[in-house]
């Protein structure tokens, strides 16, 4: 019982400060209500024993993307801009499409969900963690990609230095 | 009775949409970097609910490629930001219709 109503809580929090996110109209608002949906998404980590995960997403998500969000919300001047129209023209169109979207993914998994209690894989009863399972997959089966993700951060910060510098003169 | 694998799967789905609507929806881009966010840590629930069922670490390892290729593309995309900004003064997504015909 209490699984199911930590999850309903959770799950309330990150769709609830989700909407919020999109409908503020003071762009410091939608960074803070992501910052909630990005701790409630972490609960919802922890809530399938995904600790490293969750850590992850705290440290990096929240302390990282968010503050650099923050940041840039500061450097552009947005005065102006929270006066204008926050939607475009067309919203209803948008808005409808998307609902159209959500109701057939949502009739699709409901339809189907006898296809997706599978038998679950036995519990491997080792004696290590999840930190020390999720670091033995990271470096014995997905090397290759953490080397590849490693090159993309190292591009991805020198493009962002070249593109937010000023011109040389 | 445990919590079955297709809740956190509409979870995902809810907040997918949400990002959705974000994305098509606001004329702020840096609001539309947000639910772009939102649209990866939609697929991340996916991802761990599926490695929680099948009881491997693979789903929560290509979460932890989803998070850091997210992180890079938020730091490009406000880079972009800010080099746009610097131009034209605007952060409006309308606005930006030089090549318009």
């Amino acid at each position: 019982m209490l699984p199911q109503i930590a999850f309903l809580i959770l799950a309330a929090t990150t769709l609830v400060s989700a909407v919020l996110v999109i409908t503020q109209r003071n762009p410091v608002h939608c960074v803070i209500w992501l910052v909630v949906t990005l701790f409630s998404v972490g609960g919802i980590y922890l809530m399938v024993h995904a600790e490293f995960l969750f850590a992850v997403q705290v440290i990096l998500y929240v302390g990282g993307i968010m503050v650099l969000f923050l940041f840039v919300v500061m450097l552009v001047n947005l005065d102006v801009a929270a006066k204008q129209a926050q939607f475009r023209r067309k919203w209803q169109l948008a808005l409808f499409t998307a609902v159209v979207l959500l109701g057939e993914l949502s009739y699709g998994l409901v339809r189907g969900k006898q296809g997706l209690s599978l038998t679950a894989a036995p519990a491997v009863a080792t004696s290590e963690g999840n930190t020390q399972a999720v670091g033995r997959a990271l470096y014995q089966t997905y090397m290759l990609p953490v080397e590849i993700a490693s090159i993309l951060l190292l591009v991805a910060m020198v493009g962002a230095v070249i593109m937010a510098k000023r011109k040389l003169e | 009775m445990t919590i079955p694998v297709y809740w956190y799967l509409l979870l995902g789905t809810g907040l997918f949409s949400v990002g959705v609507i974000g994305v098509l929806t606001r004329r702020n881009v840096i609001i539309i970097l947000m639910s772009i966010e939102l649209i990866l840590n939609a697929v991340n629930i996916n991802l761990v609910a599926f490695s929680q069922l099948f009881n491997t670490v693979n789903g929560q390892a290509f979460a932890i490629f989803v998070i850091t290729d997210a992180a890079a593309e938020a730091a490009v995309g406000l880079g972009l930001i800010i080099a746009l900004f610097r131009n034209k003064e605007t952060v409006n997504a309308d606005e930006i219709d030089l090549l318009k015909w």
